[in-house]
């Protein structure tokens, strides 16, 4: 506090500070950068002096010691044999995947609620007026605890599908089985697979890299299509046909692949007491993607309601007064200005999605928390160290979504001159 | 002209008809809100039988509530014997049963009278905040509530919350007295300055002081105690309270030209919003011993709310930050030329119109910081949703029960969050100034 009784000295007059701006935003900034400094002094020397007194230092070592725990599910090849590390990959993975799941099904759901609440369907309206109101005004974490509770108390064990006249059914025409440790699910094999390319320590699944590859592919090449029409089209005035080259470089690939693979669905069975064949989700996982999925669905919901009631109206009557269609005038007008207003507010209910998945602990999903910040951290007791990663990572993921959704931000923003 | 060419000339009205009966009353609301097009009646149909098969499942369901039984299977056997073999029922007797523990958590029982008196006090406290009808004198208590609450909840001496009130009317003392002998800037300093010494050094031994002249104290609650929705409330509206103050002067700093406050808040802000609130809570638990002094213990529950006021503030800095990008620069320069200074501009010019604009950001902020009480329980305090729901449902008298007190508890938070919008939004109409 020494620099703000000795600089006003110097010319001390009450209008001198007033007028002169630039000298005083200086004593501030000088007055909080030592505060902060101090601050952040004194944190790290109670920092150094704790780990003194407990003699240790800061060491990242135990993330190449052996983990000696299970994870129920993994994407990557995990034994309790694997390093933390690699344990700490698993969670990440897991993150993301319930991540990437949840934005995806809740984005769906959201638009559906929104667009449907704006509806002059007054029963449709109002159900989802419900909707919307009871799932953003109760904890997210009462959703994941009471949609795993009835998914484990409420329904049938695996040997219930058992014998001639079974207490349970397989859903959706045989395919599914909801029981109350997991749910089978049908699943892609591959007669003639690629295999597996090693990368470093990650493992890539050929098959599934194919398939992303092909549609990725094919809708680029769509676009690429549909662009050289436009091309066409303005130096012409003659839009060339170009719905059978769409269908082909959108659907060609995936059933060239297809063959090629020979990919066909495994669907689960009942061998003895459990189901085997096709894919077994845990219900920890499903009962929290539901969760996130509803909860931040009701939240984007909103968002689109508010993005489609931002456009004024004089944007579709005069899209109506041109001769366009209704349903031109949604993709043509109304979307592309209501996206500018939905996109940034979005991007924060991905962030927000992203960090609530941390919630898994509560079911027991073994995502990032569960795995680097929950058993990694109690077996080694290397708090800080786990804690600190943990929280590098979660900014990671945050940042680097955050950017890209600014990306995809800035292209569609408005251009102004 | 004759007769014969002369046309038909009417010289009196008919009589008004009624309107088609597709174009009047119920049938054209249907025809217009239900039916209008194929995809509205199929939507329609699809919305009617969602409603039917939730009411036909749920409704029996309700009716056949019990509310008085000791156990999960005396309640099943009422059920049982008042409705017939295989009838299921709600078993609300468990939230009869353990509706203390829902409320107070592990909190003394005979004390139970102190948090019931510091929520009611709160009601009166709030109350002026809210609605400016109410007199304004009743703000005086609002300023004195969070020393009486923390003294009802907490107990122990009196004199520690007197202390800490008396730290403010330190710095006003201070400021009254400096500000005749060495101007404005410096009256500041020593406003803020007088009470933090006071607090850090003064506080504590004269509040021992002042005990052991007149003891006046209650029978002190350790924070392990502290459960169910009193724990939820406490560090709900402490959170609320200390966030907003703390977000704004966030987002001053954001908007501010200065650069190491600018940078300062921005990374505050990032960083905090970058990562989710559980491990700030761990960091809180866990690691906060690491960055004190040796041997220093930290109340759990303040470490909990300091956690979620830096948490909450984040987010409402950003709130805040959309409502002073929103307002037109005229409006700051029209502050210059006022020659209004820059807490003057933004006290009587910019902040006014800024926060309007903010209200449903911030209330939703606040909503979300309500429902964040809820993850307590990861770091051990007992908050209704899950610390207490899963102590009953360990019991044996009620193990196997889950849709009740998931119920319960949501229909509460509900009830206040849903509160909470609605007020937002009776305050934007209140402050509406447009004329459209």
């Amino acid at each position: 506090m020494a620099v703000v009784t000795e600089e006003p000295k110097a010319g001390f007059r009450l209008g001198m500070l007033i007028y002169d701006t630039r000298y005083r935003s200086i004593t501030i900034q000088i007055v909080v950068l030592f505060l902060v400094m101090l601050g952040a002094a004194w944190l790290i020397d109670n920092l150094l002096r704790n780990l003194a007194a407990l003699g240790r230092g800061i060491d990242f070592g135990f993330l190449w010691n052996r983990a000696g725990y299970d994870i129920n599910q993994t994407l990557v090849e995990y034994t309790n044999d694997s390093t933390h590390a690699r344990a700490t990959l698993v969670g990440l993975l897991n993150t993301l995947l319930i991540a990437f799941l949840g934005c995806v099904a809740a984005t769906v759901l959201g638009v559906i609620a929104g667009v449907l609440r704006l509806s002059k369907n007054w029963v449709v309206a109002r159900l989802m007026t419900v909707y919307v109101e009871i799932f953003r005004n109760i904890p997210l974490l009462l959703w994941i605890l009471m949609i795993y509770t009835v998914f484990t108390e409420a329904l049938p064990a695996p040997n219930a599908f058992r014998g001639e006249n079974p207490a349970a059914s397989m859903a959706l025409f045989d395919t599914v089985a909801f029981t109350n440790r997991y749910t089978a699910i049908p699943w892609l094999v591959f007669d003639r697979s690629l295999g597996w390319l090693q990368l470093g320590p990650i493992w890539l699944n050929l098959d599934f890299t194919a398939i992303i590859v092909a549609l990725v592919g094919g809708f680029l090449i769509n676009r690429a299509i549909l662009k050289r029409a436009t091309r066409i089209q303005e130096a012409t005035g003659v839009r060339p046909t170009t719905w059978w080259q769409s269908l082909l470089a959108l659907f060609g690939p995936i059933i060239v692949l297809k063959f090629a693979l020979g990919t066909h669905f495994d669907y689960p069975s009942l061998q003895g007491f459990n189901f085997t064949g096709g894919l077994q989700v845990s219900n920890s996982l499903v009962a929290l993607w539901l969760a996130l999925t509803l909860y931040t669905a009701a939240f984007i919901a909103e968002i689109v309601r508010a993005g489609i009631n931002a456009i004024s109206r004089g944007q579709s009557e005069a899209a109506f007064a041109l001769g366009l269609r209704p349903g031109r005038t949604m993709s043509l007008i109304i979307l592309p200005q209501a996206m500018r207003v939905i996109i940034p507010p979005l991007i924060s209910q991905y962030l927000n999605l992203t960090k609530n998945s941390s919630l898994a602990i509560a079911v027991g999903y073994m995502d990032l928390r569960g795995t680097l910040g929950g058993i990694t951290l109690n077996q080694t007791g290397r708090g800080l160290e786990a804690m600190l990663l943990l929280m590098l990572i979660y900014l990671i993921i945050s940042l680097t979504i955050s950017s890209a959704m600014n990306v995809y931000n800035q292209s569609v923003k408005l251009k102004e001159r | 002209m004759n007769t014969s060419t002369s046309t038909f000339v009417r010289t009196e009205m008919l009589p008004q008809q009624a309107p088609p009966i597709t174009e009047a009353g119920a049938v054209k609301w249907l025809r217009e809100n239900l039916f209008s097009s194929v995809l509205n009646t199929i939507l329609t149909i699809l919305g009617v039988a969602a409603v039917a098969y939730l009411v036909m499942h749920i409704a029996p369901w309700l009716s056949r509530s019990v509310w008085n039984a000791n156990t999960l299977s005396e309640c099943r056997q009422i059920i049982t014997e008042r409705y017939g073999e295989g009838a299921t029922g709600a078993c609300w007797a468990v939230i009869r049963e353990r509706w203390p523990q829902y409320l107070f958590g592990f909190y003394p029982s005979h004390l139970y009278w102190r948090p019931v008196l510091a929520f009611v006090l709160l009601c009166v406290a709030v109350a002026p905040v809210l609605f400016d009808k109410l007199p304004r004198k009743m703000l005086w208590f609002s300023l004195v509530y969070p020393a009486v609450g923390f003294w009802l909840l907490w107990g122990g001496s009196v004199w520690v919350p007197v202390m800490a009130l008396a730290g403010f009317a330190i710095g006003y003392a201070a400021a009254r007295i400096v500000k005749p002998l060495a101007g404005t800037i410096i009256a500041t300093i020593a406003a803020v300055l007088a009470p933090v010494l006071w607090w850090l050094f003064l506080a504590g031994p004269a509040a021992d002081a002042m005990q052991s002249i007149l003891p006046v104290a209650l029978q002190a609650v350790r924070s392990r105690e502290f459960g169910g929705f009193v724990l939820a409330f406490t560090i709900g509206f402490t959170g609320i309270a200390f966030s907003l103050p703390l977000g704004i002067m966030l987002a001053l700093g954001r908007q501010s030209d200065m650069f190491i406050v600018n940078k300062l808040s921005v990374g505050f802000i990032e960083f905090i919003r970058g990562v989710p609130l559980i491990t700030l809570l761990f960091t809180a638990s866990l690691l906060l011993n690491y960055f004190l002094p040796p041997g220093t213990d930290f109340d759990i529950i303040l470490r909990v709310i300091i956690m979620v006021v830096l948490f909450a503030a984040a987010y409402i800095a950003e709130v805040v930050r959309g409502g002073l990008a929103a307002l037109p620069r005229g409006q700051y320069e029209a502050a210059d030329a006022l020659g209004l200074d820059y807490w003057k501009a933004q006290r009587l010019i910019i902040m006014p119109q800024a926060l309007k604009i903010s209200i449903p950001g911030i209330v939703s902020t606040f909503i979300g910081l309500f429902k964040d009480t809820t993850l307590v329980v990861f770091v051990g305090l007992l908050d209704p949703l899950k610390g207490i729901t899963d102590a009953v449902r360990a019991s044996t008298d009620w193990k196997g029960i889950y849709w009740e007190p998931y119920i319960f508890v949501g229909t509460i938070f509900f009830v206040f969050c849903f509160a909470m919008s609605r007020y937002s939004m009776y305050l934007e109409g209140k402050l509406k100034t447009d004329h459209r």
